[in-house]
């Protein structure tokens, strides 16, 4: 019975009927197969052998060695620019804060003994352990009520001495709103923001990033969702010199959601990163990561790195993350990572895309060749590359607000 | 009545071997209402003429001039000529990302009219003109020329040429790559535009093919840069017949 049938009487002219079953060459790994060739993001060959979730993590930062550049939450940051915050010591005071009163939402500054620090997340880099140790009390903003509303809080007198701060967002369970923190002015900041989402709570936070030219900051979000609870975050970058700002989110209950957004222009100088990571860790739970970036002028950089993890308990996971970059000149640099980890096979779908491309010359002589003014083409073609972020924002004030800001930014490196 | 002159125009362009002179003194006036076709081998400058006209930078004016209606055309900017009234239809329309043909299309017409289209009258305009070129409704939402086959570009051109209503219109190549089916439908919106709008037409084309369809006034023969031969409708029968061998020989000659 278990014997393998073999042929007889096989003649050589009956050999071509005789077609082995096994996969032909076609069905086997290629070079260009998705995952067997190396991707082409400058690692080298380096392949870590932890999951993602398996990063050293610390809230002390004795217990990391000195910041060399060369680790790879690092590797692409100007990390000789802001020694200051990954090593020196710095100003954990509170500072002062504005914000839109609104019902059912308090901002109020706590204490480190406050049980909810800690609950989100932990930092895994030298910076962000920096601030953890060195802030005094943390802004509590504390989202209650049913009822949708919307809340700003502006900071905008941080100062150039090196900072350290602490954040937490807790949307109770059924409570929804618009968190819209706002930076602008001086700062030289690493901070670490906790947002913490109760059973179907429904929350946005923005995080706007209008620094001035010469601002530092380095933030790390950590985020937690619980059970059918929904996360929209969106990370919005234009002002400051090296604006790093890292979310990283837990779907630590059945059917969480959440859609990581990002809007980013970088000018002739600017460093603007990002390092997104999207921890799947419960059943059916659902994630969205669509960053888009602009970069124009000498000099202009921006990171994105995008890691996946989706975990063994994450089964009917669904999940795309996906990142675009327009060039508008020349001189500018835009890496973009997309990391995929999968642990179980029981998913919905995953998936992620990355496409950096050029706003040239042709482009520019085809819009002009039909009457349309090349200040007008550019602005044209940004808005338009944009606004699939901008109109996801869900709040008309500062949709408007962004637009205005974006073609701000158009102007402000024309005249440079 | 609107008149494109050219005048013993003399191009050159900068190539990595040095100057390269491509047009050696070209004249060719067109009236409104009036079909030119431009025949010619490969390399001998047609295209050149074209993007010449609507100003591309790579091309260099080394002497002559492109006069509409008596004002010379090659000191003014590439928007500057196309709200002049000319309108260049690429061989290889390009692709603009993040911007859909809805979009380009009413900032186009904005820019050329120097105000805002009536909307109601406009989404009207391009869903009919749309509509005739066989263009499916989604395009209206996809970005200018993502993604789109060869002949879908081409009819997105002649779509802009049938909405801009320039007074003179370069249609470099735009049979090229196109199947019967295809070439039938954007000649009939070339001829569209024509009868609605009466502008002048300078059709630019390897092969006679497309002027089955579009039946031109004049036909010249473009070989070495300038125009060695010109005739009426008649020539280019001719030239199906025999090629451009008699022209390269004589040109060889000299």
């Amino acid at each position: 019975m278990s014997a393998a049938p073999t042929p007889t009487h096989v003649s050589p002219t009956q050999e071509s009927a005789v077609t082995p079953t096994v996969p032909t060459t076609e069905a086997m790994p290629t070079e260009e197969q998705h995952g067997i060739k190396e991707h082409s993001d400058g690692r080298f060959g380096f392949v870590p052998v932890q999951t993602r979730s398996g990063r050293f993590k610390s809230v002390n930062v004795a217990d990391f060695a000195p910041v060399t550049g060369r680790e790879a939450v690092w590797k692409l940051s100007p990390v000789a620019k802001f020694t200051d915050l990954t090593a020196g010591d710095l100003d954990g005071s509170t500072y002062q804060v504005d914000s839109t009163p609104s019902a059912d939402v308090t901002v109020a500054w706590v204490d480190r003994t406050d049980p909810r620090i800690g609950t989100a997340g932990a930092p895994e880099e030298r910076a962000a352990a920096n601030a953890w140790t060195s802030f005094e009390q943390a802004l509590a903003i504390t989202v209650g009520g049913e009822e949708a509303k919307e809340i700003t809080v502006s900071r905008a007198h941080l100062g150039s001495a090196p900072r350290g701060a602490h954040t937490i967002i807790e949307a109770k369970p059924f409570s929804q709103a618009v968190v819209i923190l706002e930076n602008v002015g001086e700062a030289r900041l690493t901070e670490n923001v906790e947002i913490i989402l109760g059973d179907s709570a429904n929350l946005t936070v923005v995080t706007l990033q209008e620094w001035n030219d010469g601002a530092v900051h380095l933030a790390n979000h950590f985020a937690t969702i619980g059970r059918d609870a929904r996360l929209k975050h969106i990370v919005v970058s234009l002002g400051g010199s090296i604006v790093r700002v890292n979310p990283s989110v837990r779907l630590a209950g059945s059917g969480s959601d959440t859609e990581l957004l990002g809007l980013y222009f970088a000018d002739a100088g600017q460093h603007l990163e990002q390092q997104v990571y999207v921890n799947h860790d419960a059943p059916n739970s659902r994630s969205r990561v669509t960053y888009k970036g602009a970069l124009q002028g000498k000099g202009a950089r921006t990171v994105w790195i995008g890691d996946v993890l989706i975990g063994r308990q994450a089964a009917g996971t669904d999940s795309y993350e996906q990142n675009r970059n327009l060039v508008l000149t020349e001189g500018t640099r835009a890496d973009s990572i997309p990391n995929l980890e999968i642990e179980t096979g029981d998913i919905k779908g995953a998936g992620h895309a990355s496409a950096t491309g050029r706003f040239d010359d042709e482009q520019l002589f085809y819009l002009q060749s039909r009457g349309i003014t090349e200040e007008e083409a550019r602005r044209l073609v940004v808005r338009g590359f944009l606004i699939e972020i901008v109109q996801q924002i869900g709040s008309p004030a500062l949709e408007d607000r962004l637009q205005a800001a974006i073609e701000a930014e158009l102007r402000g490196t024309e005249e440079k | 009545m609107s008149v494109l002159e050219i005048k013993d125009l003399h191009v050159s362009v900068e190539t990595d071997q040095g100057t390269k002179q491509i047009l050696r003194g070209v004249n060719l006036t067109i009236n409104e209402g009036e079909i030119h076709a431009i025949m010619g081998p490969n390399g001998s400058g047609k295209s050149t003429l074209a993007y010449t006209i609507a100003g591309h930078p790579k091309y260099h004016v080394d002497s002559g001039s492109i006069l509409l209606d008596g004002e010379e055309v090659t000191t003014m900017t590439v928007d500057q000529r196309a709200r002049a009234g000319l309108f260049l239809a690429m061989q290889y329309p390009v692709e603009i990302p993040g911007v859909t043909v809805t979009n380009f299309l009413r900032t186009a017409k904005t820019a050329i009219d120097g105000e805002a289209p009536a909307i109601r009258t406009w989404i009207k305009d391009v869903r009919e003109s749309m509509s005739r070129l066989r263009m499916d409704k989604s395009f209206a939402e996809r970005n200018v020329n993502e993604g789109f086959s060869g002949g879908e570009k081409k009819r997105n051109e002649i779509l802009q040429l049938e909405l801009l209503k320039p007074r003179f219109a370069v249609l470099d190549e735009t049979d090229s790559g196109l199947d019967v089916d295809a070439l039938k439908i954007v000649s009939e919106g070339v001829n569209r535009a024509k009868e609605n709008t009466g502008l002048g037409l300078l059709l630019i084309t390897h092969y006679t093919r497309i002027l089955r369809y579009i039946t031109p006034d004049f036909v010249h023969v473009f070989v070495d840069g300038r125009i060695a031969e010109q005739g009426g409708p008649e020539l280019a029968d001719r030239l199906e017949d025999e090629g451009y061998d008699r022209f390269l020989t004589e040109s060889n000659v000299g």
